[in-house]
């Protein structure tokens, strides 16, 4: 059997315009989406406005939070360019000098300030994004939502700050300064102490008895508000960790694109090469030869399946290394995308025999697998949330007949521990393997 | 034929052969000596291709009988890879038929004695799809006769073979049967019949009509009150009479 997995190696070489697409669609398929991804992860420009006085400062209950350190806070996700009006603003993102613009109103200090007052107002800042162009738009708005809660977060601790000195005025008493007025605050340990102290002198009565509730309340008090303080705080620090954390790992976006495009380098070189190659043998006339005695049919096949998956395994392979001198691949989880590489290959090969035995020829086999595998490849990627229930059943049922969906979700998941378990489509795979290939053998009995 | 005479390399007795309850052999008797020539002969679709690939052990008869040992079968149309030069191509059926046990023989040494054979030892490293179809026939023939076959199919051989590629193409063969081979070919071309095969078998429908010499079909023409002359138009009055 060697000599004809070497055959087909000789005759694969002699092919030129197979071997073109072999060795260059995963080079330039690699260098494009590349390219592509390493572009998509450049910081976008955004327009940024700042109608705001300058130099103002958002400070309240003592805490301040200058407007300037918003700016740079926007401006060290994205490119900013300032812009001198909302108008102008807006004529950047449509002229698509700006792929957003941030629009900071002139009455977002006094809207902040008015967070920590009797009559609180939500700050608002106005964002301008241009409509077509949905994938730097999504990249866009990532940014600016993650900056807009970072600097809500911002503002929550200043305000928790805020709130845990009024608390401690409260609590302990002090100088409280308003409108530029000095007032002396007792505070209610104070107040305790002095309540008690008045309590012994008064007579049994109504009074005493008011008194000693009112005692009782300032300790209960002094207690309790003792413990707002650092739930204020702990209010505002969870969410700031998980942040942070989202903002260390590889985004899935990149494994994902890294899935599909490998998934279908990986369809189509072993799908075509097999189907191609095994319709060859009828089309050359040379099925008949080798089967008179010379080997079985179950042997072709193998020989077959064992060519593809060597040729969609080395394609695949070079792919994922080129993909990787763009984007960050988990070198460590390098044996669970070796075996999504080889499993799928193994299915993409069953797959190209089944189509190559009942098409036999090449042409016919060729059309064949590009006319099934497009489609299928593509409604594997139909989101499920896209369609309504029925249709959702139908294309996961169609999915799961065909490799490529497995084979797209074991390489995600070999590639990202938080990816799809890696084993279910490995199974599914080498089911798939195993029924294709069997397809195939009966296919052959007509061959 | 007297069994008791000659040897035989080849028998079939009996064979019918069904495709979609169409009968494409219909209980045929063939046989073929050591070392003899067979014609083959009938129109298309006859059931010359069936009855030989039976013969090969290519394809299982309905019902009959097939004896026969170190039977070599060679396909109608080239069975090579055009993409392959003459040696990988004799190189690579060696290997299989070595692996399978056909031949103690080292497969390079069978490559160069095949090479030789043929005459192709100046093109053996040209592919084979640069061949002409005379040359193509013989690399096709030669892979046949690597294991040394008692007894060759050739499923018309000269087919799309101009006259003088077509007599060097049985200058080749014959000069096997020098050697013991016994040659069984299918034609539909009766003066190719007459002039390479000591004996003639008409095929039709499934069914033989005939067997003996060239003169003896011509006789058995004539003695049924058909034209006597030429042998192409004493087969066709042949088959005319039987209803074909
Ligand atoms: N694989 C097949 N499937 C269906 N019918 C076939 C097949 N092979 C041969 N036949 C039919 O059997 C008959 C004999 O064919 P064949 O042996 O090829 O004739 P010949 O070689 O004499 O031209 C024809 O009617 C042909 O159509
Ligand atoms: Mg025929």
């Amino acid at each position: 059997m060697r000599w004809l997995l070497l055959k087909d190696l000789q005759i694969l070489k002699r092919s030129p315009l197979q071997l073109t697409l072999l060795v260059l669609y995963p080079i330039v398929i690699a260098l494009l989406v590349g390219f592509a991804m390493t572009r998509g992860s450049e910081d976008p420009t955004v327009a940024l406005y700042n109608a705001m006085p300058a130099g103002e400062s958002l400070g309240f209950g003592g805490e301040e939070v200058d407007g300037n350190e918003i700016r740079d806070q926007l401006c060290d996700r994205v490119d900013c360019v300032d812009a001198d009006s909302t108008a102008e603003a807006k004529e950047m993102v449509e002229s698509g000098e700006a792929t957003a613009a941030v629009i900071v109103p002139e009455d977002l200090g006094e809207k902040i300030r008015s967070l920590a007052s009797l009559t609180p107002q939500s700050p608002e800042i106005q964002i301008i994004v241009n409509g077509s162009d949905a994938v730097e738009n999504r990249v866009t708005d990532d940014r600016i939502e993650s900056m807009l809660g970072e600097a809500n977060l911002l503002l929550a601790k200043r305000l928790s700050e805020g709130a845990k000195q009024y608390l401690d005025l409260i609590l302990k008493g002090g100088q409280f300064d308003l409108l530029g007025q000095q007032i002396e605050v007792l505070g209610l340990q104070k107040s305790e102490q002095i309540l008690k102290k008045i309590e012994p002198k008064l007579p049994p009565g109504t009074d005493k008895e008011q008194l000693q509730r009112a005692v009782r309340f300032a300790h209960l008090a002094t207690d309790n508000l003792d413990l707002a303080g650092p739930l204020l705080t702990a209010i505002t620090e969870p969410i700031k960790a998980d942040k942070v954390e989202v903002g260390d790992q590889a985004p899935s976006l990149d494994t994902f694109a890294i899935g599909v495009t490998v998934a279908f380098a990986l369809m189509f070189v072993t799908v075509l090469l097999v189907a191609g190659s095994l319709a060859l043998e009828k089309e050359e006339n040379a099925f008949t030869r080798l089967t008179a005695g010379l080997v079985s049919r179950i042997q072709i096949l193998v020989g077959k399946v064992g060519l593809g998956t060597v040729v969609g395994f080395a394609v695949s392979l070079i792919l994922m290394v080129g993909l990787g001198l763009f984007v960050g691949i988990e070198w460590g989880r390098t044996p669970y995308w070796l075996l999504a590489l080889i499993f799928g290959a193994a299915a993409f090969s069953a797959a190209g025999a089944a189509l190559g035995a009942a098409a036999r020829e090449v042409r016919a086999a060729t059309l064949a697998a590009v006319m099934i595998c497009l489609p299928v490849a593509l409604l594997s990627l139909v989101p499920d949330d896209a369609v309504g229930p029925a249709i959702e059943t139908a294309i996961n049922l169609v999915s799961a007949l065909f490799p490529f969906r497995p084979a797209l979700d074991a390489i995600t998941g070999g590639l990202e521990i938080s990816g799809p378990n890696v084993w279910l489509p490995l199974l599914h795979l080498a089911i798939l393997t195993t029924a294709y290939s069997l397809l195939a053998r009966l296919a052959l009995r007509r061959f | 034929m007297d069994p008791q005479e000659t040897k035989l390399a080849l028998a079939a007795r009996a064979v019918t052969k069904a495709f979609d309850g169409r009968q494409a052999l219909d209980g045929i008797d063939f046989e073929v000596a050591a070392g003899e020539v067979v014609a083959l002969i009938g129109p298309n679709g006859a059931g010359k291709t069936t009855l030989l690939s039976i013969l090969a052990g290519i394809s299982e008869p309905d019902s009959g009988e097939v004896s026969g040992d170190g039977v070599a079968w060679v396909p109608q149309q080239a069975a090579l890879y055009r993409r392959l030069s003459v040696r990988e191509n004799l190189l690579l059926f060696a290997h299989l038929q070595h692996d399978a046990g056909q031949t103690d023989e080292a497969p390079e040494a069978m490559v160069d004695r095949m090479l030789e054979l043929t005459g192709l030892a100046d093109r053996a490293d040209d592919r084979v799809g640069t061949l002409s179809g005379g040359n193509q026939q013989r690399v096709n023939i030669a892979i046949g006769l690597m294991a040394g076959p008692s007894v060759l199919l050739l499923d018309e051989p000269s087919v799309g073979l101009d006259p003088a590629q077509r007599e060097r193409l049985w200058g080749f063969v014959l000069s096997l049967v020098g050697e013991g081979t016994a040659v069984a070919f299918s034609t539909h071309d009766i003066q190719e019949a007459e002039r390479y095969a000591e004996r003639i078998v008409v095929v039709a429908e499934g069914d033989g009509l005939f067997s003996g010499t060239a003169d003896e079909l011509r006789q058995a023409v004539e003695a049924g009150g058909g034209p006597s002359g030429d042998l192409e138009t004493s087969f066709l009055a042949f088959l005319r009479e039987r209803g074909h």
